[in-house]
């Protein structure tokens, strides 16, 4: 187990950037505290595996350095840094059993034959795979050798942190649900610090105690994910966390009211008049769809049913905006919407800005 | 797979159907004809039945013969498919060294064979031949022509020069397609080289070895031109391979019924023995899976 | 229209698909929804006819077409890997089904720029697809399969390599872009979501038979059995064996009322299912069967906590609104409301699903 500092860590790929464009990380500084469990999510091409390989040694940074329990590892191989990985797909060795795969990391440290039973056997029983404890490895199931791949890295007790990169992209949705649990379980359990790269908001939300959200090689927000569901402090981070994700709706501000064309909306506190690159930000968990009168008149374009709730699109004074309704709940005839108070963000370029300020 | 059925397609396969026919299934019943007939020539022929199967099996030039190939086939297979393996190991997997070393490993396997066999005869003589005017000079006795173990040797090294670019070739395919986070993990396990080559791999490259093992048996056990070239199954005939030997009976004393008879032993042989062995090696260690290959 | 009549497909000694029968009407959108090698794929290759079917015919607007190779039929596929031309670039990937086809090149300039706008790819119509992201490789497969106005349009879990967003995003575009054209559109996912979010109709598959085709929201609201209720279910429906004793559903030692609508069932071994979001913490109006359960893992997703409990030998998952931490091994009471139970027999056919409430 180990803390892990990034100290201004930054990487291209080109040998002589010229520009911030050409970072695929952009600087970062932070710190990870021992035992947490992270996540780092974002889209394709928002340099988490690139800040993840930093991590597991595959890559070296071409800026800055890192270091695990003040240590500094930057320029350390993977096999020194005492970490442990799983990969996308299941990485097993064929030929041997189940035991023999989990056995394999304590074998090649020269750990002692009884400890490496002992171990061994623990780590089939937390993994629940008793049954096939003595099966070539190679007639398993995805999940069950994702487990085997994930055991190898939990059967050493000297690794620092354990790191996954998207690991549920092959399993199956039925099993992916099983699996993301036993990770959470077992990270209870056994403590580990450990750093899951996602770009599905569900798995980084679910498992991890802090998200890292990165778009375009720069960490857009860190916090937890009440913090991001509730103030997200980049549009984006609105925009990618929920299903579906936060109204963002270009508006002007006048103290405490928020003009989006014709419509008026009270806002629960006081801004600095803004009339430009100023946005509001609104989930539709929030907003609420009525016949009441006072509401803001609304044109519904769609309906989609997904069982669970309702997704209203709409359309207010030409932007599109979504909101959900319940189950139970009908849509009315002539709607109009309304928006919780207290659950409205507004935006100045993109960034999140306060009441009073 | 199962295609959707096409008459017109049979029409096109038709003219392949006839040059087989032409080229191998008649002149096999030919041959069959013959193991089962004796001659005088002038066209006479009396029914023999299975005597030249049995004379055949009962002489010993067919056993030693026989002998003669296993061992040949046997030295060559423990040479060459290591070799191979190791040569494939060593090769770079990117840029553009990898163009130079494959065409480097293909130019053996493009030499006409025959070619391959004069190449060496010169290679070996002691006047003109780089390899045995050296060894000559070195003080070592080396005549192919007259020396059994000579012989031998030459025939192999000429083979495992000729055809282990073959073995190079298929194991370098089956490397090279083995995803980066194989060599990622194990690194992350600790793993000895040793560890990468036998559990990631050699595991892997299975598929292309049991290839490489049935071709390079097949053919050594096959094998007529080089040798026949180099020293025309001598001295005396402790190099006549099978293939040379019928060829001796056929043509040299024109007994086409035991040549019959014992060419047609010998492709059963070879049949018999690349099924056992195909059946064998891809059932190795194979859990019977129940999983179909994934949509 | 398409019709598929008792269709088998035998390989070795499994049945891939099994006596599969259903038409799918022009212009609708159908998805085929099941776990991996439930034989999504194997039944689209037969619609397409790639594959021919060991029994049973395929019949397009009337005509057996069964023998037909794929390249005489309209037919466009979309793979779940990005299929392109690595060598073209995405103007010539998107042209070559019209090439093929000997049309002009004039109206291939129009209909590849038509598709191109339609798929956002307009600034990258240069590029070869090795230099595009894994998204703008899917639309180059996606705008291909648009040009080829094809009758038939397949798609294979086409949003599956693709990032969570994105996949949001042409969800809600393709089936759109697709109903324009009149197609029939064939779409097979594993994810219940995708399903209702793109809705039309929904075949759900299970080990190479179709359980049961539907409307979409129809299927989820009254499946025909238990397999076809888990099949659309993520997170998994809770299910419970109870005995029915008179008017009492009983598990363990938790009772509730049987409801109105199925007082009349015989008693008897049945199960129950519960959706997670309908296992209350609180009471609600009305009755419930009252579970007390212990907490295994929680899990939150921002305004939302999933919370695996444990209850008389039975895991369940509860959805439910807001943040709860709690900690392994606290106990728990949770409600299964009388009205929201779907009610399974023995032979695990639905006997009873929940009063949904409905628009349309």
């Amino acid at each position: 187990m180990a803390s892990i500092t990034l100290d201004k860590l930054a990487h291209s790929y080109y040998s002589n950037p010229k520009s911030d464009a050409d970072f695929a990380l952009k600087e970062i500084d932070y710190k990870w505290e021992n035992g947490g469990a992270y996540a780092l999510l974002g889209p394709s091409g928002c340099g988490k595996t690139t800040l993840l390989n930093i991590i597991s040694g595959l890559l070296v940074p071409s800026k800055g350095n890192i270091r695990f329990d003040g240590n500094d590892v930057t320029h350390l191989q993977p096999e020194d840094r005492n970490i442990a990985q799983v990969f996308q797909f299941p990485v097993i060795y064929d030929t041997m059993t189940v035991r023999q795969n989990l056995a394999f990391p304590l074998v090649n440290r020269g750990v002692p034959r009884d400890e490496i039973a002992k171990r061994v056997a623990e780590m089939i029983e937390v993994l629940d795979l008793s049954g096939k404890a003595d099966k070539k490895a190679r007639g398993l199931t995805a999940d069950e050798k994702q487990k085997i791949s994930l055991g190898r890295g939990l059967v050493r007790h000297d690794v620092n942190a354990i790191l996954f990169d998207e690991p549920l992209t092959v399993i199956d949705p039925h099993m992916k649900w099983q699996l993301r649990t036993k990770l959470k379980d077992l990270h209870r359990q056994l403590g580990h610090t450990m750093i899951y790269v996602t770009h599905d908001q569900t798995e980084a939300l679910t498992f991890a105690d802090k998200v890292v959200v990165m778009f375009e090689g720069e960490v857009v927000q860190i916090g937890t994910p009440e913090e991001l569901f509730d103030e997200p402090a980049h549009t984006f981070v609105g925009y990618f966390i929920g299903s579906p994700g936060m109204n963002i709706i270009p508006c002007k501000i006048n103290g405490n009211t928020a003009n989006i064309g014709q419509a008026s909306i009270n806002l629960g506190g006081s801004y600095k008049a803004s009339e430009e690159n100023t946005e509001l930000g609104i989930r539709p968990e929030f907003v609420s769809l009525s016949t009441d009168k006072k509401g803001i008149p609304v044109k519904v374009d769609a309906v989609e049913n997904i069982g669970r709730f309702k997704i209203v699109r709409a359309n207010l004074e030409g932007h599109a905006i979504n909101a959900v309704l319940k189950e139970d709940e009908p849509v009315p005839a002539d709607p109009t919407l309304k928006f919780e108070t207290g659950r409205i963000n507004i935006y100045k370029n993109s960034h999140l800005v306060r009441a009073g300020g | 797979m199962d295609k959707p059925y096409n008459n017109k397609a049979w029409f096109l396969v038709l003219p392949v159907f006839v040059l087989v026919a032409l080229s191998a299934i008649i002149p096999i019943m030919t041959v069959v004809n013959y193991s089962v007939q004796d001659t005088f020539g002038n066209n006479q022929f009396f029914w023999a039945g299975t005597e030249w199967f049995e004379d055949v099996l009962r002489s010993d030039r067919f056993w030693d013969a026989l002998n003669r190939n296993l061992l040949f086939s046997f030295i060559i297979l423990c040479i060459e498919i290591p070799l191979g393996i190791a040569i494939a190991l060593t090769m770079p997997k990117k840029g553009i060294w990898v163009t130079v070393c494959l065409v480097l490993m293909a130019l053996p396997l493009l030499i006409p064979w025959n070619v391959v066999g004069t190449i060496w005869q010169i290679f070996g003589r002691a006047d003109i031949g780089l390899l045995g005017h050296t060894l000559d000079a070195m003080g070592i006795k080396y005549n192919y022509a007259n020396n059994i173990f000579d012989a031998w040797v030459t025939i192999i090294l000429m083979d495992v020069w000729h055809w282990t670019s073959l073995v190079v070739l298929l194991c370098y395919a089956g490397l090279v397609s083995i995803p980066e986070a194989y060599y990622q993990a194990a690194k992350i396990d600790g793993a000895s080289k040793w560890s990468v080559f036998r559990y990631i791999q050699l595991p892997k490259m299975r598929g292309v070895l049991i290839i490489a093992f049935l071709l390079r048996f097949m053919d050594s056990f096959m094998i007529y031109t080089e040798p026949f070239v180099l020293t025309g199954g001598g001295p005396g005939n402790s190099t006549t391979f099978m293939s040379i030997d019928l060829v001796k009976q056929a043509i040299g004393q024109f007994d086409l019924g035991p040549a019959a008879a014992m060419s047609l032993i010998y492709q059963l042989i070879v049949l018999l023995v690349c099924y056992v062995f195909f059946t064998v090696m891809s059932n190795v260690g194979v859990d019977k899976p129940d999983a179909r290959v994934s949509e | 229209m398409l019709e598929l009549r008792n269709i088998s497909k035998k390989v070795g000694n499994s049945l891939h698909v099994n006596d599969v029968s259903m038409t799918l009407e022009n212009g609708s959108v159908n998805v085929l929804l099941g776990p991996t090698l439930a034989g999504k794929t194997s039944l689209m290759r037969l619609m397409a006819g790639l594959d021919r079917p060991t029994s049973g015919s395929i019949l397009m607007n009337g005509q057996n077409v069964v023998g037909i190779p794929v390249q005489k039929r309209n037919v466009a596929m979309v793979y779940q890997q990005f299929i392109n031309y690595p060598a073209m670039t995405v103007y010539e990937n998107i042209a070559s089904p019209m090439r093929v086809a000997g049309v002009d090149a004039a109206t291939i300039d129009r209909r590849v720029g038509e598709a191109a706008e339609l798929m956002k790819l307009t600034p990258y119509l240069d590029r070869t697809p090795l230099n595009l992201s894994g998204g703008q490789q899917q639309r180059t497969a996606l705008a291909r399969a648009l040009v080829k106005d094809a009758e038939l349009v397949l798609l294979d879990e086409p949003l599956a390599n693709l990032d969570y967003k994105l996949r949001e995003e042409l969800r809600v575009e393709l089936p759109k872009i697709f109903a324009k054209t009149g197609a029939i559109f064939v779409y097979a996912t594993t994810e219940p979501q995708e399903a209702l979010l793109l809705g039309g109709k929904t075949a759900t598959l299970s080990e190479g038979r179709v359980t049961q085709f539907d409307r979409t929201i129809d299927v989820y609201n009254h499946p025909a059995d238990l397999l076809t209720a888990q099949t659309f279910s993520d997170p998994p429906m809770n299910i419970l064996s109870v005995e029915k004793v008179g008017k009492e559903f009983v598990f363990g030692s938790s009772r509730v009322d049987v409801p109105d609508a199925v007082a009349t069932l015989a008693d008897g071994r049945y199960r129950i299912g519960t959706r997670p979001h309908h296992l209350l913490l609180a009471k609600p109006v009305g009755m419930a069967l009252k579970l007390e359960s212990k907490v295994s893992t929680t899990e939150i997703t921002g305004s939302e906590s999933f919370i695996h409990l444990h209850s008389s030998g039975a895991d369940m998952v509860a959805l439910v609104h807001g943040v709860h931490r709690y900690v392994i091994g606290d106990a728990v009471t949770v409600y299964l409301d009388q009205n929201r139970l779907f009610i399974f027999d023995q032979n695990e056919k639905l006997v009873s699903a929940p009063a949904t409430f409905s628009q349309d």
